[in-house]
């Protein structure tokens, strides 16, 4: 691989800078077109344009047309449960599948025609796929071997980026002989000693247990900011992306179902698998009694919530909409209030300074809540909800099976 | 339940049972006994019977029956004519497998019928495979009639009677064994090693020669033993397709010879015996240049 900038006119001539202190900023996107913005090492990549690329297996369309562009040292996540295509796409950026249609090009260059081993990207795969009978030392230098690069040059850089992972004393191991944390920073450094233009990261932490995932993810943050490599993370852990990102692309079933920075996504979510990855927990499927501008009142089987809506300009009275409202917002309602629900305790869960109550109404619809006060399994509750926080969208056709999600999901975010 | 009272009184009966499970003994372990009576009445006791008649020749001494072997050069031959075919045999079978069953790891077309066509000769016995050799290789079969017939051949291509059939003979039905146990160790190497070498930049040979294949090295040898041995035994084939009395002379001809032509089970044993010895000097020195490799996980979390 050339070391070579590409003459883009926003990529400044100037030979990479070693990483300052104040490279540990995390830029928006737009910085990354201005010269004078960006402090820390210049990426290789200034753009990245995906147009259209798509993936059919057989019939089924595992990944709708997506038109992306990422610009040069970016963090782009994709995020999707499991079968939204988001790993798909990645692969399809690698090289490993071939795309059904559609067209990849960096800097005017097209690439989706190269293979795998012309692109010159750096890869972390979700099982590391660390070669077991090399040592860490050959694992990381195997790029720069198969690129010819000199003897003294490989030991240096290898040297370099082990030191930056921390793990310059386990150079001479075999993978199998370190953990899997360790091994994972293996794979990382892997993927970047050749500096690539661009990394691609395959739920990278979804192996590791939960401590592990939060250090690794600020490892990754910080090796991020050091290099400055434009990376494309997959996951499907909202709070991964939400912190690691720049931008986020949330997938649904193949398709896009909003891009944004996390603070837009984590705040106006733009459909209802959005808000579910968003910590909106509560998804309810209910008929609009009243619409009027931006709020509605829904109800249906006990319940009644008024709430605002959310990018359905066509909603009327009577349509079926989809209410997400997320565990920290319901509360108890005051006496002399209405209640947007009357349930009953079920579980009761211990979270340090709040509990986390999931109650049960007569009709059987589920709600979770987080209550400051004590609440008892069995205990009848009062929930209400400020219509701000109760967002209505237009109902989608699976909104009722919603992804489940984990215990990373409540309150990603402040 | 305070340590002291546990420790107390059942203690000596559970912690011997305890004990043993430990070491992995256990009721579980009588599943292994009529197998392991079988081979100590099958293979031990006719082996050391067959180890101590060897020593007790009718003259030359307690040796007797080795010092014959070897003093005798067309005895001694026959250790080259079986090395000759063995080892070129075990080499092409693991050799040809190896990029048969890299293909055959990903789906295509007519892979059943093509995976059934390779392994079916495992189903022929091996005098079933000499007559079919026999009639096809012939002088008069259809291999010499076709070459006749396109004109590449004026006289007939002597591929039977002598090593060649032994050798096609051997790669017929050694072929399937090789194939079947090369595939499963290739489809233990993960595939996603495969393809972090291609992001790295490996082209196909690059990553075949860095790591599919020192993954598999381990494997191969172990594959090249079993098709080593099935190969030092042959003896049908050598006898049919072969020419038992000069370049196929295999070492276990002689012991046939021996035992059941001149009714010398003395010698036959003796030459068993060195037939043994060399088939385990030769795994010996494969299982220690194998040890030697990498032979840990294949997979791809290392």
């Amino acid at each position: 691989m050339t070391r070579t900038k590409p003459s883009t006119p926003e990529t400044p001539p100037t030979p990479a800078t070693p990483p300052s202190p104040t490279a540990a900023q995390k830029s928006p996107p737009a910085a990354a077109t201005s010269p004078a913005a960006r402090a820390r090492r210049a990426s290789q990549l200034g753009e990245l344009r995906l147009s259209g690329v798509s993936r059919a297996y057989g019939a089924h369309l595992a990944l709708h047309p997506l038109d992306l562009t990422i610009h040069g040292g970016e963090f782009v996540a994709l995020l999707g449960p499991s079968g939204c295509g988001k790993t798909t796409a990645l692969n399809c950026l690698a090289g490993l599948l071939p795309l059904t249609s559609g067209e990849i090009t960096m800097d005017g260059r097209r690439v989706d025609t190269l293979a795998p081993e012309k692109r010159g990207f750096g890869m972390v795969f979700q099982n590391y796929a660390l070669f077991p009978h090399l040592t860490v030392r050959a694992n990381v230098a195997f790029g720069l071997k198969m690129r010819k690069v000199g003897k003294a040059e490989t030991r240096r850089r290898v040297d370099d980026v082990l030191d930056l992972v921390r793990l310059g004393e386990h150079a001479h191991k075999h993978p199998g002989q370190l953990s899997g944390g360790q091994q994972q920073r293996v794979s990382i450094a892997r993927a970047i000693v050749m500096e690539p233009p661009l990394v691609l990261m395959d739920e990278p932490l979804s192996n590791l247990d939960a401590a592990l995932r939060l250090s690794m993810r600020s490892e990754i943050r910080r090796i991020h900011q050091e290099f400055g490599l434009t990376t494309i993370y997959v996951t499907h852990d909202q709070e991964e992306a939400l912190s690691l990102a720049d931008r986020l692309v949330v997938l649904h079933a193949g398709q896009v179902s909003q891009i944004g920075a996390p603070a837009e996504l984590y705040e106006h979510p733009a459909d209802a698998h959005v808000a579910a990855f968003m910590g909106y927990r509560n998804l309810l499927v209910l008929d609009l009694a009243a619409v009027d501008g931006t709020g509605a009142v829904a109800e249906g089987r006990g319940l009644k919530v008024r709430g605002t809506v959310v990018g359905g300009a066509g909603l009327r009275a009577g349509d079926t909409a989809t209410v997400a409202i997320r565990p920290e917002d319901l509360r108890v309602a005051e006496a002399d209030e209405q209640p947007m629900a009357e349930a009953t305790a079920e579980v009761v869960e211990y979270h340090g300074r709040v509990l986390h109550v999931e109650a049960v109404t007569a009709h059987g619809d589920r709600l979770h809540l987080k209550s400051a006060g004590p609440v008892r399994p069995g205990d009848a509750v009062r929930v209400a909800v400020d219509a701000d926080r109760a967002l209505v969208f237009p109902r989608t056709e699976e909104s009722g099976q919603l992804p489940e999600q984990g215990p990373g999901s409540e309150g990603g975010a402040p | 339940m305070t340590t002291t009272a546990a420790a107390r009184r059942p203690r000596t009966r559970t912690a011997l049972r305890h004990r043993l499970a430990e070491r992995g003994v256990d009721r579980t372990l009588l599943l292994i006994l009529p197998g392991a009576l079988a081979v100590l009445a099958l293979f031990c006791y006719p082996f050391l019977y067959g180890l101590q008649l060897s020593f007790q020749p009718a003259k030359g001494g307690v040796l007797g029956a080795y010092r014959a072997f070897f003093s005798d050069p067309f005895a001694r031959k026959s250790i080259w004519s079986t090395f000759s075919l063995a080892i070129p045999a075990s080499l092409i079978n693991v050799g040809a497998s190896v990029p048969i069953s890299y293909r055959m790891r990903r789906e295509f077309r007519g892979k059943r019928l093509l995976l059934a066509i390779l392994v079916v000769p495992i189903t022929l016995g091996t005098v079933l495979t000499a007559e079919g050799i026999l009639e096809f290789y012939g002088p008069a079969g259809w291999f010499n009639r076709t070459l006749h017939w396109l004109g590449l051949a004026d006289s007939p291509v002597h591929l039977t009677m002598n090593y060649t059939g032994v050798l096609l003979s051997l790669i017929i039905s050694g072929f399937p064994f090789s194939y079947l146990l090369t595939h499963s160790y290739l489809s233990g190497i993960h595939p996603s090693l495969e393809k972090a070498a291609a992001t790295l930049g490996a082209g196909w040979w690059q990553r075949f020669r860095h790591i599919t294949f020192p993954l598999l090295l381990p494997g191969l040898m172990t594959t090249f033993c079993l098709s080593f041995v099935m190969a030092f035994a042959v003896f049908p084939s050598a006898l049919m397709v072969g020419d038992p009395d000069g370049k196929t002379h295999v070492i276990s001809i002689e012991v046939y010879q021996a035992a059941l032509e001149r009714f010398d089970y003395v010698q036959g044993c003796a030459d068993a015996m060195i037939m043994t010895v060399l088939m385990l000097a030769v795994l010996a020195a494969v299982t220690g240049l194998r040890a030697r490799l990498y032979s840990g996980a294949t997979g791809g979390k290392g």
